[in-house]
């Protein structure tokens, strides 16, 4: 299972993505779906996940707010911004044209 | 986010810290419920720690986090040399502290605006004059007829206003019997209208109160008044106090912070101006402002051009009644004389005008004190910084930024100018009082609200940041501009120039001649003033200013007078019609045989018969007054009747050509072109009359006549003093009819007149005592540290043969060349300033040889001392050991 990490600035945008059909989630769902949905093959470490929130959150992307779940314990979730939205746009764009690049690279160097 | 969120993050830390623990709890639960274990889960943080440090980093700003670690670093490195941080902090303290007293002091008197609606539209009237030495000057007393005179002539264009001179009164409340000592001001009806006032209870003076001569006993307190002597009691409105005869009912109580308009005095309470019933219609009864506010349109250039015709106008007419063989000379000053208007934002007082230039003078002194301290300040952090080059050669090399180390030493500096400030402030509450009370003479002490609020923090804060910026800022730039590869293979460029510590160093010098220089002459000021012979005796005697309800002849007084001499202490009691040095004056033109009227008239006073002798003013010839003498003077009808008088040398001198005047006969004027004989029958000893500062003027006394006050003076064995409750009492038994306004002793009267060059004198000295000591302690920290720096060379230079004198002056010869270009400069500003100064010295010039050798020697003296012991450093320097050391 590939670390995300090592994708540099790949984490963000599937962050973004993730929230833009699923929001509101909390940390731990984030997670959990960006995994389900990349069958395993990309891990997030909490380590990571959680600074990447916070700058994500630092930087107006997107939004915490605090709920109290069905068990009584609180959790934080976060959601898109409309500034949010905008940078997932263009980033996803970006990173369609990168990997095309790197596509064609591959078929025909 | 903003910076603001990024410094509230700074205090929620806390909370920030808890939400984040919360987060990671909620993250672990989720993972146990869906079925992990919770060892496992908590292990797939990594390092918890890391993450939360990682988090957080990024709601704190990092340089804030970066400051706090800085405050803590600067504040080991002080306490690492704490001998010297001591010092330096002290130092700065002191000069801070100085410069804060001396502002306070500045702020109240000059500069702060009066509480009332658009200060800066009021102006007071004053009219400009060339005083008798020459110098510009100006008044800023009128009386009530002038005043009605200019109110009516520019009724449309401006509101003229009466703010009376606050004046000292006995008055009586019901509650006690003894009278109590209150400030009382006169204002005409409209002033709290056009100032805009509103009462704090009841209701103020308005112009129904201010109309007819004497019929509005009425009397509104200051809310410090209020406070002081009836602790706000909100029943205050319709009580009774008395002033002389007049009984006052208190209507109102004025604005919190109103306290009067004059800076330097609490007025206590004002009352309408028509209750001065006599200067109503007095002309010469000087003893108020005009104040003045345009109406809306009107400039005040528009109001001034009518009043100017109308003064000129009244000079023309008065200038008809001088005599007719007045000397050209006389006319044309009198009528050179304009009226002119003054800003009255801030006020108008005496306070201001006799200290406004001496507290600029110590203002500018105190800066330059602390110039000298900052630069020391600054060396001293200089020094430092060479010294850690290799500590900050080591933040290069790892990575620290410019701006960093910049920083790091700023928040050093920064550290010691608030630890000065906070002790400077503290120094300052205690100074600022005690200059206070330097102002005026005990009895009457100068009264001021100094803590201006927020002015003074400003000020503050201000001052530490200016004097942080001037000292540390170099250092810093300097430590930031450190080369590693230098620094880091073991000490800079030998031949390197220390070009801003020296600069700094000629510029301390400069500053610190420079106050040596001014306090210097304000010294000799002090000291030619008060030991200039005053020709009489003032030990000893008491003066007591008396006043009867009617005129009295001498007869009378002088039965008074033998009352008061029985009382047991006294040793003589004779009278004049003031005493000598008060400040009044009073001259009359004199024409002599064959000689002009002169363009300065001599001094008159009428004293009785014992008075030259109680005085003890020397009798050189003749005699002194007898009972039945009389002063010349005019009967009923203008007949001129003869009398007699006696003279001082610098009337034998003027008029005599210093011959022995005594049976000459002189003619006094008397009104108009209308003489009286005199007959001089004494002769007597110079003795100084109105002023201390002026050369002794001709003098004649005259026998008193019929009058309504007069003062005893009373020569007494022991403490004058001492005897005071007595005599008072005695005289109240005896004569009801006879009122004590005063009594002080003589010796006052002389000390009156050197207070403001006492003040001067103590307060400079001080100034250039401390520069003295900071400019020789940094002349000392610089060569100490440039033999520091050159121990390597000079071991060199010693184990190649130097000889001590060689090494010594191979080390001191560019830094005393230094103090020596500083010592120039500050002397030639001093001389090129001492115009500034010159109306406040008496017998001393800034171009005097000694006023400018003094400063040159002290301070070359102090030069010499500081260098001393780094030169005896230099020469011990063991070249085998130094070299070994490297």
């Amino acid at each position: 299972m590939a670390k995300l990490d090592k994708l540099q600035g790949s984490l963000d945008l599937l962050v973004l993505k993730v929230l833009s059909r699923r929001a509101p989630l909390h940390g731990y769902a984030i997670m959990t779906a960006i995994e389900q949905i990349s069958d395993e093959v990309l891990r997030v470490e909490e380590g990571s996940l959680y600074p990447a929130l916070h700058r994500l959150e630092e930087a107006g992307v997107i939004r915490a707010q605090w709920i109290t779940r069905e068990n009584g314990k609180r959790a934080r979730v976060y959601g898109l911004t409309a500034r949010g939205r905008r940078q997932l746009a263009s980033e996803e764009a970006r990173w369609t044209e990168i990997t095309g690049a790197v596509q064609r690279v591959l078929k025909l160097a | 986010m903003s910076w603001i969120t990024h410094f509230a993050n700074l205090f929620r830390q806390r909370r920030l810290h808890d939400e984040l623990e919360e987060e990671l709890a909620s993250h672990i639960d989720e993972a146990v419920e869906r079925g992990r274990s919770a060892a496992e889960a908590r292990r797939a943080f990594g390092g918890a720690l890391r993450y939360r440090e990682q988090s957080r980093d990024l709601k704190l700003l990092p340089w804030l986090d970066a400051l706090a670690s800085d405050v803590v670093f600067g504040w080991r490195q002080l306490n690492k040399r704490r001998a010297a941080s001591a010092a330096a902090i002290l130092s700065l303290a002191l000069a801070i502290g100085a410069t804060t007293a001396v502002f306070r002091l500045v702020d109240a008197v000059l500069l702060r605006t009066l509480p009332v609606a658009e200060p800066e539209r009021l102006s007071f009237l004053t009219t400009r004059l060339i005083d008798r030495e020459g110098r510009p000057d100006y008044r800023d007393d009128f009386d009530y007829p002038t005043f009605r005179k200019y109110r009516d002539l520019v009724a449309d264009r401006a509101d003229l206003m009466v703010v009376g001179i606050a004046a000292r009164q006995d008055a009586m409340f019901p509650s006690s019997d003894e009278p109590e000592k209150i400030k009382r001001q006169f204002v005409s009806g409209n002033v709290f209208g056009v100032f805009g006032l509103q009462p704090a209870l009841g209701r103020l003076l308005t112009p129904h109160d201010d109309a007819t001569p004497g019929a509005h006993p009425v009397a509104v307190l200051t809310y410090e008044f209020w406070t002081r002597r009836f602790s706000r009691d909100p029943n205050v409105v319709g009580k009774n106090f008395r002033i002389g005869n007049d009984r006052f009912e208190i209507v109102g109580v004025a604005p919190k912070g109103f306290i009067g308009t004059e800076p330097g005095e609490l007025t206590d309470v004002f009352v309408p101006a028509m209750m001065n019933a006599q200067a109503i219609n007095s002309p010469g009864w000087s003893w108020f402002r005009i104040w003045m506010r345009p109406k809306p349109g009107w400039t005040p250039e528009q109001v001034r051009q009518p009043l100017q015709a109308e003064f000129l106008r009244d000079h023309e007419e008065r200038v008809k009644s001088f005599d007719a063989d007045t000397p050209r000379q006389v006319i044309d000053r009198y009528m050179s004389q304009i009226l002119a208007l003054m800003p009255a934002a801030e006020g108008a007082s005496d306070l201001q005008k006799q200290y406004r230039r001496p507290l600029l003078i110590l203002g500018v002194l105190v800066a330059l004190v602390l110039l000298v301290a900052s630069v020391n300040v600054g060396n001293l952090q200089t020094a430092q910084a060479a010294a850690r080059a290799r500590e900050m050669a080591l933040r290069v090399s790892i990575g620290a930024g410019r701006w960093r180390l910049i920083q790091l030493v700023l928040v050093e500096s920064a550290l010691l100018a608030a630890l000065a400030s906070a002790l400077g402030a503290l120094f300052a509450s205690w100074t600022a009082p005690f200059i206070i009370s330097m102002l005026r003479m005990p009895e009457d002490p100068v009264r001021i609200v100094l803590n201006a609020g927020w002015r003074e923090v400003a000020f503050g804060v201000a001052l530490a940041l200016f004097v942080t910026l001037l000292f540390g800022l170099a250092p810093a730039l300097r430590a930031s501009a450190v080369s590693p590869v230098n620094a880091l293979k073991g000490g800079e460029d030998p031949h390197s120039r220390r070009p801003l510590m020296n600069g700094l160093l000629a510029a301390q010098m400069a500053f610190c001649v420079l106050v040596q220089f001014v306090a210097g002459l304000f010294v000799t000021t002090f000291q030619r003033l008060s030991t200039r012979p005053l020709g009489f005796s003032h030990e000893h005697v008491l003066a007591m200013g008396v006043s009867a309800r009617t005129e009295h002849p001498v007869g009378t007084w002088m039965q008074a007078a033998e009352e008061l001499r029985q009382t047991p202490g006294v040793e003589a009691v004779y009278l004049a019609i003031w005493p000598l040095l008060c400040g009044d004056g009073w001259t009359s033109n004199v024409r002599a045989p064959g000689h002009p009227i002169e363009a300065r008239s001599p001094y008159f006073l009428g004293v009785s018969a014992g008075f030259i002798e109680t005085m003890r003013i020397a009798l050189l010839d003749g005699r002194d007054f007898r009972p039945g003498d009389t002063g010349p003077r005019l009967s009923g009808p203008g007949k001129p009747v003869p009398g007699v008088g006696i003279v001082n040398e610098a009337f034998a001198r003027t008029y005599f050509d210093g011959q022995n005047p005594v049976g000459k006969r002189v003619d006094v004027s008397q009104e108009k072109d209308a003489l009286a004989p005199m007959e001089i029958v004494g002769y007597v000893h110079d003795a100084a009359y109105r002023d201390l500062r002026e050369r002794i003027r001709p003098t004649v006394y005259v026998p008193l006549g019929a009058r309504s006050s007069s003062t005893f003076l009373v020569r007494t064995a022991g403490n004058p003093m001492a005897l005071a409750p007595v005599l008072r009492r005695r005289f109240s038994e005896t004569r009801s009819d006879f009122r004590v306004r005063t009594i002080q002793p003589q010796s006052n009267f002389v000390r009156w007149h050197l207070l403001r060059e006492r003040l001067l004198a103590a307060l400079s000295s001080f100034f250039a005592i401390v520069a003295l000591v900071l400019a020789a302690v940094g002349l000392y920290g610089v060569l100490n540290y440039s033999v520091t720096q050159r121990l390597r060379e000079i071991g060199i230079r010693m184990a190649l043969g130097a000889s001590s004198a060689q090494v010594v002056r191979r080390v001191t010869a560019g830094l005393m060349g230094m103090v020596g270009l500083g010592l120039l400069i500050g002397l030639a500003g001093g001389v090129a300033c001492g115009r500034f100064v010159e109306g406040l010295l008496f017998d001393v010039k800034s171009t005097d040889p000694g006023a400018v050798v003094a400063p040159l020697l002290t301070l070359l003296g102090a030069a010499l001392l500081a260098a001393v012991p780094p030169a005896i450093r230099a020469v011990q320097v063991d070249p085998a050991q130094t070299l070994r050391s490297e």
